[in-house]
Protein backbone atom coordinates (compact mmCIF):
# COMPACT_ATOMS: atom_id res chain seq x y z
CA UNK A 1 0.00 0.00 0.00
CA UNK A 2 1.37 3.42 -0.91
CA UNK A 3 2.00 6.01 1.77
CA UNK A 4 -0.45 8.37 0.15
CA UNK A 5 -3.17 5.81 0.60
CA UNK A 6 -2.38 5.21 4.27
CA UNK A 7 -2.59 8.96 4.83
CA UNK A 8 -6.13 9.00 3.53
CA UNK A 9 -7.26 5.97 5.42
CA UNK A 10 -5.77 7.18 8.67
CA UNK A 11 -7.10 10.70 8.49
CA UNK A 12 -10.39 11.13 10.24
CA UNK A 13 -9.88 8.01 12.35
CA UNK A 14 -8.42 8.97 15.68
CA UNK A 15 -8.68 12.37 17.42
CA UNK A 16 -4.91 12.72 16.95
CA UNK A 17 -5.25 12.34 13.19
CA UNK A 18 -8.15 14.72 13.08
CA UNK A 19 -5.97 17.22 14.92
CA UNK A 20 -2.80 16.73 12.90
CA UNK A 21 -4.52 16.93 9.49
CA UNK A 22 -6.65 19.93 10.49
CA UNK A 23 -5.97 22.93 8.22
CA UNK A 24 -5.06 25.19 11.14
CA UNK A 25 -2.60 22.65 12.55
CA UNK A 26 -0.93 22.11 9.18
CA UNK A 27 -0.57 25.86 8.66
CA UNK A 28 0.93 26.50 12.07
CA UNK A 29 3.28 23.53 11.91
CA UNK A 30 4.73 24.81 8.64
CA UNK A 31 4.84 28.38 9.95
CA UNK A 32 6.34 27.39 13.30
CA UNK A 33 10.02 27.96 12.38
CA UNK A 34 9.17 31.54 11.50
CA UNK A 35 7.08 32.15 14.63
CA UNK A 36 9.75 30.71 16.94
CA UNK A 37 12.58 32.50 15.15
CA UNK A 38 10.74 35.80 15.13
CA UNK A 39 10.13 35.63 18.87
CA UNK A 40 13.61 34.41 19.77
CA UNK A 41 15.77 36.46 17.40
CA UNK A 42 13.75 39.62 16.84
CA UNK A 43 11.05 40.32 19.44
CA UNK A 44 12.89 39.26 22.59
CA UNK A 45 16.16 41.00 21.61
CA UNK A 46 14.33 44.16 20.55
CA UNK A 47 12.27 44.37 23.72
CA UNK A 48 15.23 43.69 25.96
CA UNK A 49 17.20 46.35 24.11
CA UNK A 50 14.34 48.79 24.74
CA UNK A 51 15.01 48.22 28.43
CA UNK A 52 18.79 48.51 27.99
CA UNK A 53 18.38 51.74 26.02
CA UNK A 54 17.25 53.34 29.28
CA UNK A 55 20.29 52.09 31.19
CA UNK A 56 24.04 52.59 31.12
CA UNK A 57 24.83 48.89 30.45
CA UNK A 58 28.44 48.21 29.45
CA UNK A 59 28.40 44.36 29.27
CA UNK A 60 30.46 44.07 32.48
CA UNK A 61 28.92 46.03 35.35
CA UNK A 62 25.34 45.77 36.55
CA UNK A 63 23.30 48.26 34.56
CA UNK A 64 21.79 51.38 36.17
CA UNK A 65 18.48 52.94 35.06
CA UNK A 66 19.09 56.33 33.45
CA UNK A 67 15.67 57.06 31.94
CA UNK A 68 15.73 58.86 28.60
CA UNK A 69 19.25 60.22 29.10
CA UNK A 70 20.65 58.11 26.22
CA UNK A 71 18.03 59.40 23.79
CA UNK A 72 18.56 63.01 24.88
CA UNK A 73 22.32 62.64 24.58
CA UNK A 74 21.95 61.18 21.09
CA UNK A 75 20.46 64.39 19.79
CA UNK A 76 23.22 66.40 21.41
CA UNK A 77 25.88 64.11 19.94
CA UNK A 78 27.43 65.88 16.95
CA UNK A 79 28.95 62.64 15.63
CA UNK A 80 25.59 60.89 15.72
CA UNK A 81 23.82 63.73 13.90
CA UNK A 82 26.63 63.78 11.37
CA UNK A 83 26.31 60.00 10.86
CA UNK A 84 22.62 60.45 10.07
CA UNK A 85 23.43 63.22 7.61
CA UNK A 86 26.15 61.34 5.72
CA UNK A 87 24.05 58.17 5.66
CA UNK A 88 21.08 59.96 4.11
CA UNK A 89 23.40 61.59 1.59
CA UNK A 90 24.93 58.24 0.70
CA UNK A 91 21.50 56.64 0.24
CA UNK A 92 20.18 59.54 -1.84
CA UNK A 93 23.16 59.34 -4.20
CA UNK A 94 23.82 55.62 -4.45
CA UNK A 95 20.32 54.12 -4.71
CA UNK A 96 19.06 56.09 -7.76
CA UNK A 97 22.41 55.59 -9.49
CA UNK A 98 22.33 51.86 -8.86
CA UNK A 99 18.71 51.36 -9.91
CA UNK A 100 19.02 53.50 -13.05
CA UNK A 101 22.03 51.48 -14.10
CA UNK A 102 20.34 48.18 -13.27
CA UNK A 103 17.29 49.10 -15.35
CA UNK A 104 19.39 50.39 -18.23
CA UNK A 105 21.43 47.18 -18.47
CA UNK A 106 18.40 44.93 -17.90
CA UNK A 107 16.66 46.77 -20.73
CA UNK A 108 19.64 46.37 -23.07
CA UNK A 109 19.80 42.67 -22.27
CA UNK A 110 16.21 41.93 -23.29
CA UNK A 111 17.38 41.58 -26.89
CA UNK A 112 17.00 38.00 -28.03
CA UNK A 113 20.57 36.89 -28.56
CA UNK A 114 22.52 33.79 -27.70
CA UNK A 115 25.23 35.72 -25.90
CA UNK A 116 22.81 37.67 -23.71
CA UNK A 117 22.92 35.12 -20.88
CA UNK A 118 26.69 35.34 -20.97
CA UNK A 119 26.51 39.14 -20.71
CA UNK A 120 24.02 38.83 -17.88
CA UNK A 121 26.46 36.67 -15.91
CA UNK A 122 29.22 39.15 -16.66
CA UNK A 123 27.22 42.04 -15.23
CA UNK A 124 26.04 39.98 -12.30
CA UNK A 125 29.59 39.17 -11.26
CA UNK A 126 30.23 42.39 -9.28
CA UNK A 127 27.11 41.70 -7.18
CA UNK A 128 28.27 38.20 -6.54
CA UNK A 129 31.58 39.20 -5.00
CA UNK A 130 31.16 42.92 -4.36
CA UNK A 131 30.16 42.54 -0.74
CA UNK A 132 33.40 40.80 0.11
CA UNK A 133 36.32 42.23 1.98
CA UNK A 134 38.56 41.19 -0.92
CA UNK A 135 36.83 43.55 -3.34
CA UNK A 136 36.76 46.36 -0.78
CA UNK A 137 40.54 46.00 -0.46
CA UNK A 138 40.92 46.16 -4.24
CA UNK A 139 38.79 49.29 -4.27
CA UNK A 140 40.90 50.87 -1.56
CA UNK A 141 44.00 50.23 -3.68
CA UNK A 142 42.40 51.51 -6.91
CA UNK A 143 41.49 54.86 -5.36
CA UNK A 144 44.59 55.23 -3.15
CA UNK A 145 46.77 58.38 -3.30
CA UNK A 146 49.13 56.59 -5.68
CA UNK A 147 46.62 54.00 -6.80
CA UNK A 148 45.81 52.80 -10.28
CA UNK A 149 43.20 55.50 -10.97
CA UNK A 150 45.35 58.44 -9.91
CA UNK A 151 48.44 57.17 -11.72
CA UNK A 152 46.46 56.83 -14.93
CA UNK A 153 44.84 60.24 -14.48
CA UNK A 154 48.35 61.65 -14.17
CA UNK A 155 49.44 59.85 -17.34
CA UNK A 156 46.56 61.52 -19.15
CA UNK A 157 47.62 64.87 -17.74
CA UNK A 158 44.54 65.26 -15.55
CA UNK A 159 44.81 66.50 -11.95
CA UNK A 160 44.80 63.65 -9.49
CA UNK A 161 42.30 63.47 -6.67
CA UNK A 162 43.20 62.61 -3.10
CA UNK A 163 40.03 60.50 -2.84
CA UNK A 164 40.27 59.41 0.78
CA UNK A 165 42.00 62.56 1.99
CA UNK A 166 39.16 64.98 1.29
CA UNK A 167 35.88 65.08 3.15
CA UNK A 168 34.04 65.88 -0.07
CA UNK A 169 35.52 63.12 -2.24
CA UNK A 170 35.83 60.20 0.21
CA UNK A 171 32.22 59.15 -0.33
CA UNK A 172 32.49 58.73 -4.09
CA UNK A 173 34.54 55.52 -4.23
CA UNK A 174 32.05 53.94 -1.81
CA UNK A 175 29.04 55.18 -3.80
CA UNK A 176 30.59 53.92 -7.03
CA UNK A 177 31.27 50.57 -5.44
CA UNK A 178 27.62 50.31 -4.38
CA UNK A 179 26.32 51.26 -7.81
CA UNK A 180 28.76 48.77 -9.36
CA UNK A 181 26.91 45.97 -7.56
CA UNK A 182 23.71 46.49 -9.52
CA UNK A 183 23.47 42.83 -10.60
CA UNK A 184 20.72 41.54 -8.32
CA UNK A 185 18.47 44.54 -9.04
CA UNK A 186 19.19 43.96 -12.71
CA UNK A 187 18.08 40.32 -12.49
CA UNK A 188 14.83 41.32 -10.80
CA UNK A 189 14.24 43.99 -13.47
CA UNK A 190 15.02 41.43 -16.19
CA UNK A 191 12.46 39.02 -14.72
CA UNK A 192 9.91 41.83 -14.63
CA UNK A 193 10.61 42.89 -18.22
CA UNK A 194 10.18 39.30 -19.39
CA UNK A 195 6.66 39.25 -18.01
CA UNK A 196 5.37 42.28 -19.91
CA UNK A 197 3.15 40.81 -22.66
CA UNK A 198 4.61 41.45 -26.12
CA UNK A 199 1.06 42.13 -27.35
CA UNK A 200 1.18 45.49 -25.54
CA UNK A 201 4.17 46.54 -27.62
CA UNK A 202 2.64 45.20 -30.83
CA UNK A 203 -0.54 47.18 -30.21
CA UNK A 204 1.48 50.33 -29.55
CA UNK A 205 3.46 49.81 -32.75
CA UNK A 206 0.27 49.58 -34.76
CA UNK A 207 -0.77 52.89 -33.17
CA UNK A 208 2.56 54.33 -34.36
CA UNK A 209 4.38 54.65 -31.02
CA UNK A 210 8.15 55.12 -31.18
CA UNK A 211 10.69 53.39 -28.93
CA UNK A 212 10.79 56.24 -26.43
CA UNK A 213 7.01 56.35 -26.10
CA UNK A 214 6.86 52.59 -25.71
CA UNK A 215 9.39 52.79 -22.88
CA UNK A 216 7.55 55.50 -20.92
CA UNK A 217 3.99 54.41 -21.66
CA UNK A 218 4.31 50.62 -21.47
CA UNK A 219 7.59 49.48 -19.95
CA UNK A 220 7.73 51.90 -17.03
CA UNK A 221 4.10 51.51 -15.86
CA UNK A 222 4.23 47.73 -16.19
CA UNK A 223 7.51 47.63 -14.35
CA UNK A 224 6.53 50.05 -11.57
CA UNK A 225 5.70 47.34 -8.97
CA UNK A 226 9.14 45.82 -9.60
CA UNK A 227 10.75 49.26 -9.30
CA UNK A 228 9.02 49.75 -5.96
CA UNK A 229 10.30 46.38 -4.74
CA UNK A 230 13.87 47.12 -5.82
CA UNK A 231 13.71 50.63 -4.40
CA UNK A 232 12.62 49.43 -0.96
CA UNK A 233 15.18 46.62 -0.83
CA UNK A 234 18.02 48.90 -1.90
CA UNK A 235 17.00 51.69 0.46
CA UNK A 236 17.15 49.31 3.38
CA UNK A 237 20.46 47.74 2.47
CA UNK A 238 22.01 51.14 1.69
CA UNK A 239 20.99 52.61 5.02
CA UNK A 240 23.01 49.86 6.61
CA UNK A 241 26.24 50.27 4.63
CA UNK A 242 29.03 48.90 6.76
CA UNK A 243 31.69 46.60 5.34
CA UNK A 244 32.80 48.84 2.46
CA UNK A 245 33.18 51.90 4.68
CA UNK A 246 34.76 49.89 7.48
CA UNK A 247 37.40 48.39 5.19
CA UNK A 248 37.99 51.29 2.78
CA UNK A 249 37.84 54.46 4.86
CA UNK A 250 37.21 53.33 8.44
CA UNK A 251 34.75 56.23 8.67
CA UNK A 252 37.26 58.93 7.79
CA UNK A 253 38.43 61.46 6.93
CA UNK A 254 37.07 63.47 9.83
CA UNK A 255 33.88 61.31 9.97
CA UNK A 256 32.98 62.08 6.34
CA UNK A 257 32.05 58.40 5.84
CA UNK A 258 31.10 57.60 9.44
CA UNK A 259 27.85 55.96 8.41
CA UNK A 260 25.17 55.04 10.88
CA UNK A 261 26.03 51.34 11.15
CA UNK A 262 29.70 52.15 11.55
CA UNK A 263 29.02 54.56 14.39
CA UNK A 264 26.70 52.02 15.99
CA UNK A 265 29.51 49.48 15.89
CA UNK A 266 31.99 51.96 17.35
CA UNK A 267 29.69 52.89 20.23
CA UNK A 268 28.30 49.45 20.99
CA UNK A 269 31.01 46.90 20.29
CA UNK A 270 34.21 48.91 20.48
CA UNK A 271 33.34 51.29 23.34
CA UNK A 272 30.83 48.92 24.95
CA UNK A 273 28.28 51.67 25.45
CA UNK A 274 25.50 49.13 25.07
CA UNK A 275 22.82 51.36 26.54
CA UNK A 276 23.66 54.14 24.14
CA UNK A 277 23.91 51.74 21.18
CA UNK A 278 20.53 50.23 22.06
CA UNK A 279 19.00 53.69 21.95
CA UNK A 280 20.66 54.21 18.56
CA UNK A 281 19.10 50.97 17.29
CA UNK A 282 15.65 52.15 18.29
CA UNK A 283 16.10 55.57 16.73
CA UNK A 284 17.22 53.87 13.52
CA UNK A 285 14.19 51.57 13.59
CA UNK A 286 11.93 54.62 13.78
CA UNK A 287 13.84 56.44 11.02
CA UNK A 288 13.74 53.41 8.72
CA UNK A 289 10.08 52.80 9.44
CA UNK A 290 9.24 56.40 8.58
CA UNK A 291 11.22 56.35 5.33
CA UNK A 292 9.64 53.07 4.23
CA UNK A 293 6.16 54.31 5.12
CA UNK A 294 6.71 57.49 3.08
CA UNK A 295 7.86 55.48 0.06
CA UNK A 296 4.82 53.20 0.32
CA UNK A 297 2.49 56.17 0.70
CA UNK A 298 3.83 57.97 -2.37
CA UNK A 299 3.91 54.71 -4.34
CA UNK A 300 0.13 54.90 -4.73
CA UNK A 301 0.72 57.77 -7.14
CA UNK A 302 3.33 56.18 -9.33
CA UNK A 303 2.91 52.42 -9.08
CA UNK A 304 0.60 51.20 -11.79
CA UNK A 305 -1.82 48.59 -10.56
CA UNK A 306 -3.33 46.35 -13.20
CA UNK A 307 -6.28 45.55 -10.97
CA UNK A 308 -7.31 49.22 -10.93
CA UNK A 309 -7.46 49.77 -14.64
CA UNK B 1 18.06 48.55 -44.19
CA UNK B 2 19.86 45.25 -43.69
CA UNK B 3 23.22 47.00 -43.45
CA UNK B 4 21.87 49.43 -40.89
CA UNK B 5 20.58 46.56 -38.81
CA UNK B 6 23.96 44.83 -38.88
CA UNK B 7 25.72 48.03 -37.81
CA UNK B 8 23.31 48.45 -34.90
CA UNK B 9 23.89 44.85 -33.85
CA UNK B 10 27.68 45.25 -34.00
CA UNK B 11 27.56 48.53 -32.03
CA UNK B 12 25.31 46.86 -29.47
CA UNK B 13 27.74 44.01 -28.88
CA UNK B 14 30.78 46.31 -28.80
CA UNK B 15 29.06 48.53 -26.24
CA UNK B 16 27.77 45.71 -24.00
CA UNK B 17 31.01 43.72 -24.10
CA UNK B 18 33.16 46.83 -23.61
CA UNK B 19 31.15 48.03 -20.65
CA UNK B 20 31.19 44.51 -19.22
CA UNK B 21 34.96 44.44 -19.46
CA UNK B 22 35.22 47.75 -17.57
CA UNK B 23 32.86 46.30 -14.95
CA UNK B 24 34.97 43.25 -14.24
CA UNK B 25 38.33 44.98 -14.72
CA UNK B 26 38.87 45.49 -10.94
CA UNK B 27 38.38 41.75 -10.43
CA UNK B 28 40.78 40.86 -13.25
CA UNK B 29 43.27 43.36 -11.83
CA UNK B 30 43.07 41.64 -8.46
CA UNK B 31 43.63 38.20 -10.02
CA UNK B 32 46.62 39.44 -11.98
CA UNK B 33 47.87 41.20 -8.83
CA UNK B 34 47.99 37.84 -7.11
CA UNK B 35 50.90 36.98 -9.41
CA UNK B 36 52.79 40.27 -9.07
CA UNK B 37 55.03 41.80 -6.40
CA UNK B 38 54.51 45.18 -4.70
CA UNK B 39 56.37 47.43 -7.21
CA UNK B 40 54.56 45.76 -10.13
CA UNK B 41 51.15 46.23 -8.48
CA UNK B 42 51.83 49.84 -7.49
CA UNK B 43 53.32 50.84 -10.86
CA UNK B 44 49.93 51.96 -12.16
CA UNK B 45 50.20 49.74 -15.22
CA UNK B 46 46.84 48.69 -16.67
CA UNK B 47 48.48 45.56 -18.07
CA UNK B 48 46.86 42.44 -16.72
CA UNK B 49 49.60 39.98 -17.72
CA UNK B 50 52.16 39.73 -14.91
CA UNK B 51 55.74 40.33 -16.17
CA UNK B 52 56.77 37.32 -14.13
CA UNK B 53 54.36 34.75 -12.70
CA UNK B 54 55.02 34.90 -8.98
CA UNK B 55 53.21 31.80 -7.72
CA UNK B 56 55.03 32.12 -4.40
CA UNK B 57 52.43 34.73 -3.39
CA UNK B 58 50.01 31.88 -2.87
CA UNK B 59 52.27 29.88 -0.58
CA UNK B 60 53.27 33.02 1.33
CA UNK B 61 49.66 34.07 1.74
CA UNK B 62 48.44 30.62 2.72
CA UNK B 63 50.76 30.64 5.75
CA UNK B 64 48.29 33.08 7.29
CA UNK B 65 48.89 34.84 10.58
CA UNK B 66 50.51 33.61 13.76
CA UNK B 67 50.25 29.84 13.68
CA UNK B 68 46.91 29.76 11.90
CA UNK B 69 46.97 29.02 8.18
CA UNK B 70 44.31 29.55 5.53
CA UNK B 71 43.43 25.84 5.80
CA UNK B 72 41.76 26.71 9.10
CA UNK B 73 40.10 29.87 7.77
CA UNK B 74 38.65 28.04 4.76
CA UNK B 75 37.44 25.18 6.93
CA UNK B 76 35.67 27.62 9.25
CA UNK B 77 34.08 29.53 6.38
CA UNK B 78 32.86 26.37 4.69
CA UNK B 79 31.33 24.96 7.90
CA UNK B 80 29.47 28.18 8.70
CA UNK B 81 28.32 28.83 5.13
CA UNK B 82 27.11 25.31 4.41
CA UNK B 83 25.15 25.01 7.68
CA UNK B 84 23.61 28.47 7.29
CA UNK B 85 22.68 27.93 3.63
CA UNK B 86 21.08 24.55 4.29
CA UNK B 87 19.13 25.99 7.19
CA UNK B 88 17.89 28.94 5.17
CA UNK B 89 16.76 26.88 2.17
CA UNK B 90 14.86 24.25 4.15
CA UNK B 91 13.21 26.53 6.69
CA UNK B 92 12.26 29.19 4.14
CA UNK B 93 10.63 26.59 1.86
CA UNK B 94 8.56 25.22 4.74
CA UNK B 95 7.42 28.68 5.82
CA UNK B 96 6.68 29.79 2.26
CA UNK B 97 4.46 26.71 1.84
CA UNK B 98 2.55 27.64 4.95
CA UNK B 99 1.99 31.21 3.77
CA UNK B 100 1.31 30.46 0.11
CA UNK B 101 -0.61 27.21 0.22
CA UNK B 102 -2.23 26.64 3.61
CA UNK B 103 -5.51 28.10 4.83
CA UNK B 104 -5.66 28.92 8.51
CA UNK B 105 -6.60 31.62 10.94
CA UNK B 106 -3.79 34.12 11.50
CA UNK B 107 -2.07 33.52 8.16
CA UNK B 108 -2.48 37.13 7.06
CA UNK B 109 -0.98 38.38 10.30
CA UNK B 110 2.02 36.07 10.00
CA UNK B 111 2.50 37.20 6.39
CA UNK B 112 2.47 40.85 7.41
CA UNK B 113 4.96 40.24 10.22
CA UNK B 114 7.17 38.35 7.77
CA UNK B 115 7.15 41.29 5.33
CA UNK B 116 7.88 43.53 8.30
CA UNK B 117 11.02 41.56 9.14
CA UNK B 118 12.13 41.86 5.51
CA UNK B 119 11.98 45.62 5.93
CA UNK B 120 13.89 45.41 9.19
CA UNK B 121 17.58 45.97 8.49
CA UNK B 122 19.93 43.53 10.15
CA UNK B 123 22.00 46.23 11.80
CA UNK B 124 19.00 47.49 13.75
CA UNK B 125 18.87 44.18 15.60
CA UNK B 126 22.67 43.79 15.71
CA UNK B 127 23.14 45.28 19.19
CA UNK B 128 19.98 43.72 20.68
CA UNK B 129 20.98 40.30 19.34
CA UNK B 130 24.53 40.72 20.55
CA UNK B 131 23.21 41.36 24.07
CA UNK B 132 21.08 38.20 23.97
CA UNK B 133 23.85 36.01 22.56
CA UNK B 134 26.22 37.45 25.14
CA UNK B 135 23.80 36.54 27.93
CA UNK B 136 23.33 32.93 26.81
CA UNK B 137 27.04 32.47 26.21
CA UNK B 138 27.00 32.17 22.40
CA UNK B 139 29.56 34.92 21.77
CA UNK B 140 32.82 33.31 20.68
CA UNK B 141 31.07 30.35 19.03
CA UNK B 142 29.63 29.83 15.55
CA UNK B 143 26.09 29.47 16.96
CA UNK B 144 24.98 33.10 16.36
CA UNK B 145 26.15 32.73 12.75
CA UNK B 146 24.29 29.49 12.02
CA UNK B 147 21.33 28.74 14.32
CA UNK B 148 19.17 31.79 13.40
CA UNK B 149 19.21 30.63 9.77
CA UNK B 150 17.05 27.63 10.65
CA UNK B 151 14.08 29.91 11.27
CA UNK B 152 13.62 31.27 7.77
CA UNK B 153 14.73 34.48 6.09
CA UNK B 154 11.98 36.83 4.93
CA UNK B 155 13.61 37.69 1.61
CA UNK B 156 13.81 34.04 0.57
CA UNK B 157 10.38 33.16 1.98
CA UNK B 158 9.01 35.93 -0.21
CA UNK B 159 11.02 34.77 -3.24
CA UNK B 160 9.68 31.24 -2.83
CA UNK B 161 6.11 32.45 -2.33
CA UNK B 162 6.39 34.34 -5.61
CA UNK B 163 7.61 31.20 -7.28
CA UNK B 164 4.89 29.03 -5.71
CA UNK B 165 2.29 31.41 -7.14
CA UNK B 166 3.37 30.03 -10.52
CA UNK B 167 2.84 26.38 -9.53
CA UNK B 168 -0.78 25.53 -10.45
CA UNK B 169 -2.98 24.84 -7.44
CA UNK B 170 -4.66 22.08 -9.46
CA UNK B 171 -1.55 19.99 -8.80
CA UNK B 172 -2.13 20.24 -5.03
CA UNK B 173 -5.79 19.42 -5.48
CA UNK B 174 -5.08 16.46 -7.72
CA UNK B 175 -2.60 15.12 -5.17
CA UNK B 176 -5.15 15.52 -2.35
CA UNK B 177 -7.74 13.62 -4.39
CA UNK B 178 -5.16 10.91 -4.91
CA UNK B 179 -4.88 10.64 -1.16
CA UNK B 180 -1.98 12.92 -0.27
CA UNK B 181 -2.15 14.84 2.98
CA UNK B 182 -1.18 18.53 3.15
CA UNK B 183 2.20 17.31 4.40
CA UNK B 184 2.90 15.01 1.49
CA UNK B 185 1.71 17.66 -0.97
CA UNK B 186 4.67 19.68 0.28
CA UNK B 187 7.26 16.92 0.22
CA UNK B 188 6.09 15.29 -3.03
CA UNK B 189 4.61 18.07 -5.14
CA UNK B 190 5.56 21.60 -4.11
CA UNK B 191 9.09 21.08 -2.81
CA UNK B 192 10.36 19.22 -5.92
CA UNK B 193 8.78 21.82 -8.23
CA UNK B 194 10.40 24.61 -6.23
CA UNK B 195 13.85 23.59 -7.46
CA UNK B 196 14.72 26.78 -9.41
CA UNK B 197 13.74 28.98 -6.46
CA UNK B 198 15.66 26.74 -4.06
CA UNK B 199 18.74 27.04 -6.22
CA UNK B 200 18.43 30.84 -6.44
CA UNK B 201 18.25 30.84 -2.65
CA UNK B 202 21.33 28.63 -2.37
CA UNK B 203 23.37 30.91 -4.62
CA UNK B 204 22.34 34.16 -2.96
CA UNK B 205 22.52 32.90 0.62
CA UNK B 206 25.82 31.16 -0.03
CA UNK B 207 27.59 34.27 -1.20
CA UNK B 208 25.97 36.52 1.37
CA UNK B 209 27.21 34.23 4.09
CA UNK B 210 30.59 33.59 2.52
CA UNK B 211 31.24 37.33 2.10
CA UNK B 212 29.78 38.24 5.49
CA UNK B 213 32.28 40.23 7.45
CA UNK B 214 30.33 41.88 10.25
CA UNK B 215 28.89 38.68 11.77
CA UNK B 216 32.19 36.81 12.10
CA UNK B 217 33.89 39.98 13.34
CA UNK B 218 31.31 40.37 16.10
CA UNK B 219 31.11 36.79 17.25
CA UNK B 220 34.34 34.95 16.47
CA UNK B 221 36.87 36.06 19.03
CA UNK B 222 39.81 33.72 18.52
CA UNK B 223 42.07 33.61 15.42
CA UNK B 224 41.53 29.81 15.18
CA UNK B 225 37.85 30.51 14.54
CA UNK B 226 38.28 33.28 11.97
CA UNK B 227 36.65 32.99 8.57
CA UNK B 228 38.35 33.77 5.26
CA UNK B 229 36.82 37.26 5.04
CA UNK B 230 38.25 38.21 8.44
CA UNK B 231 41.64 36.73 7.52
CA UNK B 232 41.86 38.60 4.21
CA UNK B 233 41.28 41.88 6.04
CA UNK B 234 44.20 41.05 8.37
CA UNK B 235 46.62 41.56 5.46
CA UNK B 236 45.60 45.22 5.33
CA UNK B 237 45.72 45.59 9.12
CA UNK B 238 49.35 44.49 9.40
CA UNK B 239 51.33 47.20 11.17
CA UNK B 240 54.21 46.86 8.75
CA UNK B 241 53.83 47.59 5.04
CA UNK B 242 50.98 45.72 3.33
CA UNK B 243 52.17 42.84 1.17
CA UNK B 244 49.77 43.18 -1.76
CA UNK B 245 50.74 40.06 -3.72
CA UNK B 246 49.80 37.53 -1.00
CA UNK B 247 46.78 39.64 -0.06
CA UNK B 248 45.45 39.51 -3.63
CA UNK B 249 46.38 35.83 -3.90
CA UNK B 250 44.24 34.96 -0.87
CA UNK B 251 41.50 37.36 -2.01
CA UNK B 252 41.40 35.49 -5.32
CA UNK B 253 41.19 32.13 -3.59
CA UNK B 254 38.46 33.45 -1.29
CA UNK B 255 36.26 34.08 -4.31
CA UNK B 256 36.61 30.63 -5.87
CA UNK B 257 33.80 28.91 -3.90
CA UNK B 258 31.39 31.68 -4.87
CA UNK B 259 32.44 31.43 -8.52
CA UNK B 260 31.97 27.66 -8.52
CA UNK B 261 28.48 27.84 -7.02
CA UNK B 262 27.59 30.48 -9.56
CA UNK B 263 28.98 28.53 -12.52
CA UNK B 264 27.09 25.38 -11.58
CA UNK B 265 23.78 27.04 -10.88
CA UNK B 266 23.87 30.15 -13.04
CA UNK B 267 21.20 29.04 -15.49
CA UNK B 268 18.66 28.61 -12.69
CA UNK B 269 19.15 32.10 -11.29
CA UNK B 270 16.89 34.00 -13.67
CA UNK B 271 14.39 31.14 -13.79
CA UNK B 272 14.04 31.14 -10.03
CA UNK B 273 13.14 34.80 -9.72
CA UNK B 274 9.53 35.40 -10.50
CA UNK B 275 7.94 38.80 -10.20
CA UNK B 276 4.44 37.68 -11.18
CA UNK B 277 3.06 38.13 -7.69
CA UNK B 278 4.42 41.67 -7.33
CA UNK B 279 1.71 42.95 -9.60
CA UNK B 280 -1.84 43.96 -8.91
Amino acid sequence: MSRAKTDRIESGRSPWNRFIYNDNTVGYIFASPFIIGFLAFTIIPMLSSLYYSCTNFDLINKEKWVGFANYINLFKDERFLNSLKVTFEYVALSVPLKLAFALFIAFLLTRPSKVVSFYRSLYYLPSLIGGSVAVALVWKELFARNGLINLNLRKLGIDTVNWFGNMSTAKWPIILMTAWQFGSSMLIFAAGLKEIPTSYYEAAEIDGANGWQKFWKITMPCLSPVILFNLIMQLISSFMVFTQAFVITGGGPNDATMYYALYLYKQGIQSRNMGYASAMSWVMLIVMGTVTAIVFKTSKHWVFNEADS
Amino acid sequence: MKVKKTIVTVLYHVFIAGLGLIMIYPVLWMISGSLKNNPEILSGSLNLIPPEWRWENFSTGWRGFGHVTFTTYFKNSIIITVIATLGTVLSSAVIAYSLARCKYRGRKLIFMVMIGTMLLPGQVVMIPQYLIYNRIGWVGTILPLTVPHFFGAAFFIYLMMQFMAGIPRELDEAAIIDGCSKYSVFTRVVFPLLKPALISTIIIQFYWKWDDYMGPMLYLGKPEKYTVSIAVKLFADATSKTDYGPMFAMSTLSMIPVFLIFLFFNRYLVEGISTSGLKG
